[in-house]
């Protein structure tokens, strides 16, 4: 039995959530501390005419329209597939299931450039039949490539959420009268709410924030502005101005979420167990038509990429480069998994205090901690390398201080899954084990985390594969000499050797893949 | 705990341990714009010859930059080798001017007048065409040319590519503040399309979008080399044209450096001919030392120096005011 809980337990929370997420909270203020210092430096009647001038509204115009794109058009593709993945018995809905998340693996900027080799002079079309059309470019080019490799995190979030609802509670309004329809928007429908938009604030964030794939679309907007003013203006004070405005854009969205948010959430109260929801039997021609429209997904997301990587590697045997591909793959794992662990430690804390210990200060931290993930990446890592720089020495350009600024980065998408599971975990369950005398780490460790399990290897392996592919950042923070898959990539397609970039495209595309299927079936057999 | 999430702290705690720690000994800290697949095999030879032990920092050349004038005095940095003269006038504060004998074998129009860098290749601005859209008659012989309506819409080019910006910076010096403006404005009325780089101009010539782009000379030939079909040419405007322009790619030693004479050596390793011989006969750009051998690099280099306006390049090195320039037309 499910009610409506408003607020948690007027308890106070214990140190052991409170201190780290505290911790995080304020390293969060770091990278902002320092684009105000240098920010200050700065002239203003110089900023003021950067600033206000009407391209700067052509861009805020054109970024606006491209979150809102990308949100619509992410939505329409990850609905569909996790309502088919969770709540039907179609046939082989755990490989679709892995099909539709491995996008996530494939880098912006290699989704740009396949679609952009889709039509053209290297394109399928052409090399089979001899056609070439104008390729995707613009809003709708930058639309859609963004939508292809971010739709993974609505899918996951909404995944989420509709495997743990409680069927008795669907039941119950079937039982009063209500039709399929009414069940879907009175009750199923909220139910989702606070999963679709943690799932959209993940997206609009990240694609405020892109680069990649909007310069590759000629599609200009503001974090274009930004970018140009650090790579060709080698400014970072004008520069700073603009990530502030940034991060007040950034700041605004994530507010505006947490206020819908805020309204009533659902937990589990009544006694006896949660019932998992009976799956709607497909019959044969919807479970067509279900598979049809998953290879579409699978074939655009996936198979483009893939086989426009497969043409260029043709081009060029593979075994000599071997050896150094695999030291590569090295070194991007042994980033990228410290990394998905911490950020999966840190965002522990944070979401227990937002779901269990509601508080002007839990949710002040909350708000924070998507600010690494809404920082510029460049200005993120600056702030990085002057803060280490000034007070630990020891640290800079260190493999920790990577691991550190990764995790900090990406908390956010980790914080997503988390709060979306602990928000269907039964808190009466912790109460009893409280009352019971069980130390509230205890609690955490035997009752807590067998439950939101799914959810924090979800949010995970979402900071694993988003660091197998980051840029900017490990440019000016990794240890010189980190060759890891995503800078070597970049170097190469830099002086375009784009024959020579295809191995390791693929090895970030296929690497994360594997790593994704591995987790994911591990996850599944535990189901 | 799963056994899933046991497995995997293990393997980070041994990720953690097993990483090369910055402590060990490295001589040489060079931080490079330039591409590993075109920079490391020489540096490796410089490493082998030498015995001196070098580590590099590959990045964006703006990225690097940024990084060394966030690191000032503090840098690891021994030596920067970037891809355009914009990036190196940003850090030439940093610089410590260079020895006379390293400076000697490079012709002045290709090294900063205060020696704090020297170019280590160049690279000609060309223009690309296509050979099925374009009339062999039909080839601009300026670039002011391409603001004639006979090109409306049909023009490619890459407003913040490092190398763009260099050769604005000399349009200015060449035509004068007032026609250079004029200039992006007419380009911009007729309809010139934005492309992000040097390659996504190539691709956009081969996919049919535009049929002129405005580049820097080696990428074709490297697309050329992986494609023999690939439907780009490339030519240089007529003598004496402010669209023709021979530019550096060059490095530099940093003032803070702790190892300078290890520093001074790899950037006059670049110069040694063995170097020069290998940025030219395997990466088609210009060895810039005398008697460096240019051969077979389409379009000769006698062609473009003859072809080349009379300007220096160290007067190429106002980059604030070109990109104020590109902000006011809108570009930027």
């Amino acid at each position: 039995m499910t009610t409506l809980v408003t607020g948690g337990r007027k308890r106070a929370a214990p140190a052991i959530f409170v201190i780290p997420a505290i911790l995080v909270g304020l390293a969060m203020l770091v990278p902002i501390f320092y684009l105000v210092l240098r920010a200050t430096e700065a002239d203003f009647g110089t900023v003021a005419s950067l600033v206000f001038r009407p391209r700067t509204g052509q861009l805020l115009l054109n970024t606006t329209a491209l979150v809102a794109g990308v949100l619509i058009l992410a939505t329409a593709i990850a609905a569909p597939l996790a309502w088919l993945t969770t709540r039907t018995s179609l046939k082989g809905r755990r490989i679709a299931h892995i099909l539709v998340v491995l996008p996530l693996a494939v880098p912006g900027y290699v989704m740009a450039y396949a679609l952009i080799g889709l039509s053209g002079y290297y394109g399928f079309m052409n090399t089979l039949f001899g056609w070439t059309f104008p390729r995707p470019q613009g809003w709708l080019g930058a639309t859609l490539a963004l939508s292809l490799y971010t739709y993974p995190y609505i899918y996951l979030n909404l995944r989420a959420a509709l495997g743990s609802i409680d069927a008795s509670l669907e039941e119950s309004a079937r039982a009063l009268g209500a039709s399929p329809r009414e069940v879907f928007f009175r009750v199923t429908l909220p139910y989702l709410r606070p999963a679709l938009f943690s799932g959209w604030l993940v997206v609009g964030l990240y694609v405020i924030g892109d680069f990649g794939a909007v310069a590759l679309m000629r599609y200009e907007v503001f974090s274009y502005a930004l970018y140009t003013q650090y790579a060709a203006a080698y400014d970072r004070i004008y520069a700073a101005w603009l990530a502030l405005i940034m991060i007040t854009i950034a700041v605004s969205v994530i507010w505006w979420e947490s206020k819908l948010r805020e309204g009533a959430h659902f937990a589990r109260t009544g006694t006896g167990s949660g019932v998992r929801s009976s799956l709607s039997s497909l019959s044969t021609l919807p479970s067509v038509a279900a598979w049809g429209f998953i290879a579409l997904v699978a074939l655009a997301s996936l198979g483009l990429p893939v086989s426009v990587l497969a043409f260029w590697l043709s081009a060029e045997p593979l075994l000599p480069s071997l050896p150094a591909l695999l030291t590569s793959f090295w070194h991007s794992v042994s980033v990228a998994v410290p990394s998905a662990l911490l950020a999966g430690a840190l965002a522990l804390p944070v979401a227990v205090m937002a779901v269990r210990y509601p508080s002007p200060l839990s949710s002040a931290i909350n708000r924070l901690a998507f600010i690494g993930y809404a920082v510029p990446p460049l200005a993120f890592a600056l702030a990085f390398v002057f803060i280490s720089l000034g007070f630990a020495r020891p640290l800079y350009q260190s493999h920790l201080l990577l691991v550190i600024a990764y995790s900090l980065a990406f908390l956010a998408l980790a914080l997503g899954p988390i709060r979306a599971a602990l928000y269907l975990a039964r808190p009466s369950l912790e109460e009893a084990a409280r009352s019971l005398g069980y130390s509230p780490l205890s609690v955490v460790a035997h009752v807590v985390f067998p439950l939101i399990r799914r959810g924090v290897i979800g949010g995970m392996v979402l900071v694993f594969v988003i660091a197998m592919k980051e840029l900017p950042i490990a440019f000016l923070l990794a240890p010189t000499g980190y060759r890891s898959l995503a800078i070597t990539l970049f170097s190469r397609t830099s002086e375009g050797m784009l024959v020579n970039a295809a191995p390791y495209a693929a090895a970030i595309i296929i690497f994360s893949g594997l790593f994704v299927g591995v987790v994911l079936r591990h996850e599944a057999k535990h189901d | 705990m799963s056994k899933t999430t046991r497995s995997l702290i293990a393997a980070a705690a041994f990720a953690a341990v097993s990483l090369p720690t910055l402590a060990s000994a490295q001589e040489l800290t060079i931080y490079s714009g330039r591409g590993e697949a075109f920079a490391q095999p020489i540096i490796d030879r410089f490493a082998e010859e030498t015995g001196i032990e070098v580590e590099v920092r590959y990045g964006g050349t703006a990225e690097m930059a940024v990084l060394i004038t966030e690191e000032g005095e503090q840098s690891p940095a021994d030596v920067f080798w970037a891809q355009d003269p914009g990036a190196l006038g940003a850090v030439g504060e940093l610089f410590e001017p260079l020895p006379e004998e390293v400076l000697a074998n490079v012709p002045e129009t290709l090294r900063d007048d205060e020696g704090r860098w020297v170019a280590a290749s160049a690279r000609a601005r060309t223009f690309v065409y296509s050979p099925e859209r374009v009339e062999e008659g039909e080839l601009p012989t300026s670039i002011t040319d391409l603001t004639g309506e006979e090109y409306r819409g049909r023009v490619g080019w890459a407003p913040t590519n490092g190398s763009f910006q260099a050769h604005l910076t000399a349009l200015r010096v060449l035509l004068g503040e007032e026609e250079t403006k004029a200039w992006l404005e007419a380009m911009i009325a007729n309809d010139t399309q934005v492309y992000s780089n040097n390659a996504s101009q190539l691709q956009a010539i081969a996919d049919g979008e535009v049929d002129f782009g405005l580049v820097n000379h080696y990428y074709l030939l490297r697309q050329k080399a992986a494609d023999a079909a690939f439907p780009v040419e490339q030519s240089i405007f007529a003598n004496g044209d402010a669209g023709n322009l021979l530019m550096a790619a060059g490095a530099g030693v940093l003032a803070s450096s702790d190892n300078k004479e290890a520093a001074e050596d790899f950037v006059a390793f670049l110069l040694s001919e063995e170097a020069q011989t290998y940025f030219a006969q395997d990466n088609q750009e210009y060895g810039v030392i005398e008697g460096a051998d240019n051969a077979g690099i389409e379009p000769n280099i006698e062609d473009v120096i003859l072809a080349s306006p009379p300007l220096d390049l160290n007067d190429i090195d106002d980059l604030e005011g070109t990109l104020n320039l590109l902000r006011e037309v809108g570009l930027l």
